[in-house]
């Protein structure tokens, strides 16, 4: 397949990825929107293309492995792996239910296909270095992708991991930094500045960095992932400039943390991310 | 039993580290699951060694132990053992929220080590005397916690909690500390050890307060007093069966632990009591109090954690019992 008709598929798989996030959220009425929004173009690249995985066979141990360190995006990776085909999609519209496999934050003992427990931010990324090390120590194929947010780089204890992988050398982890410039209580710049920003930051601490400014489009997101193999003896980061929320119609403008639409605001947002898929399956390559 | 006491309250000759690393060198030549975290610590528990002997599995890293034990739940999920260290402090509140979600929440069988529990923190003083380890773990629903009394108990135990399948916290003294069971001596993770027979009272210890309660039992007996001792070193999951039989036979229960009272083995057997069987009870231990720096000699007498002060609460506990 050429790369044009690839990355047309990786849209299209990103506008499902999008309706998606919507409805699972939806089937629930409220939830992290602008989180699980910001990262769907980056789920799509990684699931649709790049990522070495079998929903088959999912605890293959020589597959790819990826972890939402930040985990209340929840609903965008159980839209990806719906779709993937670990499950019915329409077993996601469980949703923060009791005794769902789907809960807020992402949970490897309840949903197929999630590998690594997280929903306290900074310890996704401590673990995704963990299983990148016994991939080395037990020279296993594959690859760990992980990823954080701008806010959780609050966190002291992702550094901590940053300087361990960089120390080891864990050229087999790429590490998705998902900067959609927004957190809990506001602009992280207002909330907690990042000095000279997450790039440098990561660069810094010893891990050769990609930055993609237009990190909602496929192809930047892929082109930065293939740049990423080809590095030997150091971590990779991907520096994601993203915006919160984007695609869903009620969230876009606020980049609000979590949403309560009304049932009209989440119709029109429905139908808008329809309308989205649509055009995109309708574009001439 | 599969083990002999030897209770003579002679210290080992061997620094108690070095049954952790015995163990641990033997597990990883046979099992290439089996490997070692360490937090900028290896000097201080010798597990140099490991690294030596095996360095594709030994790793330090650093002083950052919240990430230690995250990455320890990520290499246990690719299918290694892990065991990960640091000091008792660090190793329980320092990483309680890791340990908490990445290791037990996820239910990967890591082994966190706790090195200079309670008063053998000593000369390191208060900041660094950890008398609420094992008590924030009892919190987590499916942590295996034990307090191994010597180096014999340590090194079966390290040993037994590698293939426990559950994850765990282990205390460790560093130095050489008295000799209570003989080499060889083979224990399991949830078993309680009755090592002195008696019928008025018992005394259930943990760690190295279980030599104090066999110095206790001596003088006991001196005073017409028959204790039955029984050694404790799990304190979670509680061998149920051994401390119920205790309370029904000798109706009084006096509690030895180098630790807060308030949340640690103490509390738990009252805890099971309550319920199942209403003892008299009193409890040595550590009072709501910090710790704070000095020979560990002095630390005992301030925290009254000596014999004489087991003997005092057997007096105590003797009164209610006679009610």
């Amino acid at each position: 397949m050429d790369k044009k008709q690839k990355m047309h598929e990786l849209r299209i798989f990103a506008a499902e990825v999008r309706l998606e996030t919507l409805k699972v959220i939806k089937a629930r009425g409220f939830g992290h929107v602008g989180g699980s929004m910001s990262l769907a173009d980056a789920m799509a690249v990684l699931y649709g293309d790049v990522m070495n995985v079998d929903p088959k066979n999912p605890t293959w141990p020589d597959r790819d492995e990826f972890v939402l360190s930040k985990g209340h995006g929840g609903p965008v990776m159980y839209a990806t792996l719906g779709l993937k085909g670990y499950y019915p999609i329409e077993e996601a519209y469980t949703l923060n239910q009791p005794h769902t496999k789907f809960p807020s934050h992402t949970d490897h003992l309840t949903t197929p296909g999630v590998e690594l427990t997280t929903g306290s931010l900074g310890q996704g990324i401590s673990e995704a270095v963990g299983a990148a090390l016994g991939k080395k120590v037990q020279k296993l194929g594959g690859r760990v992708y992980v990823a954080v947010g701008d806010g959780e780089c609050d966190e002291g204890q992702v550094w901590e991991a940053a300087e361990f992988a960089a120390h080891y050398k864990l050229d087999n982890l790429t590490c998705i930094v998902d900067v959609n410039g927004m957190q809990l209580d506001g602009p992280t710049d207002e909330i907690m500045g990042q000095g000279k920003g997450l790039a440098a930051k990561f660069d810094a601490f010893g891990w050769k960095v990609f930055e993609v400014e237009k990190g909602n489009e496929v192809e930047p997101i892929w082109d930065a992932l293939q740049e990423a193999l080809k590095v030997k003896d150091a971590p990779t980061a991907i520096v994601l400039h993203t915006h919160k929320g984007l695609g869903a119609t009620f969230a876009e403008v606020s980049m609000e943390h979590s949403s309560q639409p009304s049932p009209e605001k989440w119709a029109e947002a429905i139908e808008a991310s329809e309308k989205q898929l649509s055009d995109v399956r309708n574009e001439k390559v | 039993m599969s083990v002999t006491l030897v209770g003579k309250h002679e210290k080992d000759s061997r620094a108690n580290r070095d049954a952790y690393v015995s163990a641990m060198l033997e597990m990883m030549e046979t099992d290439d699951k089996i490997c070692h975290v360490d937090c900028d610590l290896m000097n201080c528990i010798a597990t140099k060694k490991l690294l030596k002997a095996h360095p594709d599995r030994t790793f330090n890293a650093g002083i950052a132990e919240a990430n230690a034990v995250g990455l320890s739940a990520g290499l246990a999920s690719t299918g290694m053992n892990v065991f990960v260290h640091s000091f008792g402090i660090f190793a329980s509140r320092r990483v309680f929220d890791q340990a908490f979600l990445s290791v037990g929440y996820s239910e990967w069988p890591v082994h966190i080590v706790g090195s200079d529990p309670g008063v053998s923190a000593a000369f390191n003083g208060g900041t660094h005397m950890p008398f609420e380890d094992c008590g924030l773990y009892m919190n987590v629903p499916n942590f295996v916690i034990v307090d191994p009394c010597d180096y014999v108990q340590l090194y079966s135990l390290t040993k037994k909690l590698a293939y426990c399948g559950s994850p765990s916290y282990m205390r460790m003294v560093r130095k050489g500390i008295v000799k209570v069971y003989d080499d060889g001596s083979d224990f399991e993770i949830g078993k309680g050890y009755q090592i002195r027979e008696g019928g008025d009272v018992t005394l259930i210890a943990s760690g190295i307060l279980v030599d104090e309660a066999l110095k206790a039992g001596e003088a006991l007996e001196a005073k017409g007093i028959s204790a039955r001792i029984i050694d404790l070193p799990t304190w979670k999951p509680l061998d149920e069966e051994i401390i119920l039989k205790a309370a029904e036979e000798t109706g009084a229960i006096v509690t030895c632990e180098n630790h807060q009272v308030a949340t640690g083995l103490g509390s738990a057997i009252a805890n099971l009591l309550a319920q199942k069987k209403p003892t008299p009870m009193e409890f040595i231990g550590v009072q709501n109090r910090f710790g704070q720096v000095g020979p560990a000699d002095f630390l005992f007498d301030e925290y009254n954690l000596r014999a004489k002060d087991i003997c005092g609460a057997v007096d105590k506990v003797l009164e209610r019992k006679a009610k």
